[in-house]
């Protein structure tokens, strides 16, 4: 966060029990009587949430720039999403909760603690990434001490995971919540319908998060499924199924925080569908001026959840432009910095190709 | 000690491991009524909560096993039929495989799955399978298949406690098969040794499974007409212990692989690349396969069975033809 600390006090707060349909009387009982104070957003909360959305961004366009310019091979990019990362796992326990993320997911990494230079490493697979060490695309995560699961380039697999560290928490009586993203497109595969199963038949502390940007590729969502909510499967399953404005961080953070603690509490899982959209093409590689009406993309350009919650925080009078123009400023130089030093790291040695291959027999 | 069959050795191994250590559980169809193979009858009602049926989906199975293991769980896996793997194919080699690797070590999967395979038991095309050429390709598991009860014994144990994923086959045919005084039999604990079985100068036999069973009755047989046979039991196929293997081609110049899968791919044609390789000069004949052949999968006709299957006949006779080069 630098240097940067909000100066008022908040000047107004969100409730959030509100926000998840379907809730017993039981669990608005357990919610009220949560210790956990985090129901209402500080000026604070707002202030990072900016923040990490406007990081989350600029990261990205650095990403591309420097793919474009031929100093990076490859990209693949949240744009578009960021209200829906940022939200959904501000609402975590950070080193207490896990998350099994999707290869979209910077802005949730951010939120746990990745910091410009290690986003950078991973962008240029530089031999000190602390994902995969340039084994692996940029984008697909993994950290012991966020515990955050490593995540390969095969789709749905990590909600089976999520699945099983939700499985060991309960039968260690760990009070914990496992969140596992993926995009709408994963939701077609067997692993996403066997996690949501598993998951429901033994009430597991797990958040199956859909990030339905609208496109699998290049393929829209009706050609995906025929029924227009990812959310209504979950009913199929047993498991509670949301939808939610993923354009609206605040909205985002007031379905998933009381989710997350109804889960917490071994209400079972949830299925939220966070609806949003991808700015961009699937990655530096696709063109989807082949595929995507522009018209379309105007409009949801529109949109912009970065932008847009800008906008709002003015409007509603919580920070003065030259509050948010200071955070922008200081992403900038953070992100300058990032590269220029990421630059610098040493690559990978050929030879490091080898070894780790298996774990030593203690 | 009263002597044990191969199933009775790896159902007392995993309830020992149950009482051992508080991480450990199963998971599998079928596993809290005892299995379908009984392999662990009677472990739901000892150990409550961690023998767990799972529904009939092998990715889960699998998948949710990476997740348990990668959050400090041991869990130990069946699936039910090891010809019902291939739905899980994906989480085992896109995923638990390369665990270690992709995170430099920083993160591993300390989990076993357990499985049965192998024929002769007429199961037809989909419960007679022989799977170990598919992930002996996958770097980053280990493959283990043992043929005696003390060997099963000591590598399931040795299996659970790895910290990398291990594919244990378990052959079925051999289940009530094979017995054997566990407690005064050699067992071998780690993954990754072979063990010479038999000792003899004119050829050497390389198999595991069911196949070691046929190979040490067809050298009995042989060893009647005048032609003495080694015998190595391979019991780890990833990793291989490439020492033995070469040792006991070198020790009779002769080398016959035998295994019950088909021949094109399978494993024995890497025994024999090894053996070309790094002891060529030792040789005194072509390397010898002797396996199933190239068709779709083992039929379920009896006498097609035994026609897709090597057996102690064909394996004797292609020993002998190998003793006579």
């Amino acid at each position: 966060m630098g240097g940067y600390v909000g100066r008022r006090p908040a000047r107004h707060a969100f409730d959030l029990r509100g926000r998840v349909s379907a809730m017993t009387t039981e669990e608005r009982r357990q919610l009220s009587d949560a210790p956990v104070p985090n129901y209402h957003l500080s000026e604070r909360q707002l202030e990072r949430m900016y923040y990490y959305m406007r990081l989350s961004r600029s990261l990205n366009e650095r990403m591309m720039a420097l793919q474009r310019q031929g100093r990076a091979a490859f990209v693949i990019a949240g744009a578009g999403q960021e209200a829906a990362q940022v939200g959904a796992a501000m609402a975590l326990r950070p080193g207490v909760d896990w998350l099994a993320p999707y290869y979209r997911d910077l802005g949730m990494n951010i939120v746990l603690g990745m910091t410009a230079r290690e986003a950078m490493l991973n962008e240029l697979a530089k031999a000190d990434d602390p994902n995969s060490f340039g084994r692996q695309m940029p984008a697909h995560w993994g950290s012991v001490s966020r515990k955050i699961v490593t995540q390969s380039s095969v789709v749905a697999t990590q909600l089976l995971h999520a699945t099983g560290i939700a499985l060991g928490a309960k039968m260690r009586n760990d009070p914990i919540v496992v969140l596992t993203c993926c995009g709408e497109g994963s939701t077609s595969r067997g692993d996403f319908h066997e996690a949501l199963n598993f998951a429901a038949i033994h009430k597991l502390p797990v958040i199956f998060y859909v990030q339905n940007n609208g496109y699998a590729i290049s393929e829209p969502t009706v050609k995906e499924m025929p029924v227009e909510h990812v959310a209504d499967r979950g009913q199929a399953y047993g498991i509670r199924g949301q939808v939610v404005d993923g354009m609206d961080v605040v909205a985002v953070y007031q379905t998933l925080r009381p989710a997350v603690e109804l889960t917490r509490r071994g209400n079972g899982p949830f299925l939220i569908e966070a609806k949003c959209y991808r700015l961009w093409a699937h990655s530096s590689d696709d063109d989807d001026t082949r595929y995507r009406p522009r018209k379309e993309l105007e409009e949801w350009a529109l949109k912009d959840p970065v932008v847009v919650f800008r906008q709002r925080l003015l409007e509603d009078g919580m920070f003065a432009e030259e509050e948010l123009a200071e955070i922008d400023e200081l992403v900038t130089q953070e992100v300058r910095d990032a590269v220029e030093w990421a630059q610098q790291m040493p690559d990978p040695k050929p030879e490091d190709a080898l070894g780790y291959v298996y774990r030593e027999v203690q | 000690m009263a002597e044990v069959n191969v199933l009775e050795a790896i159902r007392e191994t995993l309830d020992e491991a149950l009482s051992e250590d508080d991480r450990v559980f199963i998971i599998g169809e079928d596993v809290e009524a005892g299995g379908v193979f009984r392999a662990t009858d009677g472990l739901a009602k000892r150990h409550p909560g961690r023998v767990k049926d799972s529904p009939l989906a092998e990715s889960s199975i699998i998948g949710i096993s990476i997740g348990a293991a990668h959050y400090g769980m041991r869990p130990i896996a069946e699936i039910q039929f090891a010809d019902f793997i291939h739905a899980g194919f994906d989480q085992l080699c896109s995923e638990a495989s390369r665990w270690s690797y992709r995170t430099k070590g920083e993160q591993y999967l300390p989990m076993v799955v357990r499985t049965p395979w192998g024929g002769g038991v007429h199961g037809g095309q989909h419960h007679s399978q022989s799977i170990e050429a598919y992930y002996t390709h996958m770097p980053g598991i280990k493959v283990v298949a043992p043929s005696f009860p003390a060997d099963y014994r000591s590598l399931l144990k040795a299996s659970i406690a790895d910290p990398n994923p291990v594919l244990f086959l378990e052959h079925k045919r051999t289940y009530r098969l094979v017995k054997q005084d566990v407690a005064n039999a050699p067992a071998e604990t780690s993954i990754g040794r072979a063990r010479i079985t038999r000792r003899g100068a004119d050829l050497t036999m390389f198999a595991y499974g069911l196949m070691l069973h046929e190979c040490l009755a067809a050298s009995e047989e042989l060893a009647g007409e005048g032609i003495e046979c080694t015998v190595v039991d391979l019991l780890s196929l990833q990793p291989l212990d490439v020492e033995t293997v070469l040792e006991a081609a070198r020790m009779t110049g002769k080398v016959l692989v035998v295994h019950e899968d088909t021949l094109t791919g399978g494993f024995g044609g890497e025994i024999a690349a090894l053996i070309a390789e790094h002891a060529f000069e030792y040789l005194d004949a072509p390397i010898r396969r002797l396996a199933a052949p190239d068709i779709p999968a083992m039929p379920y006709h009896h006498a097609m069975e035994a026609f897709f299957m090597p057996d102690k006949q064909k394996i004797a006779a292609a020993a002998r033809d190998l003793a006579a080069y």
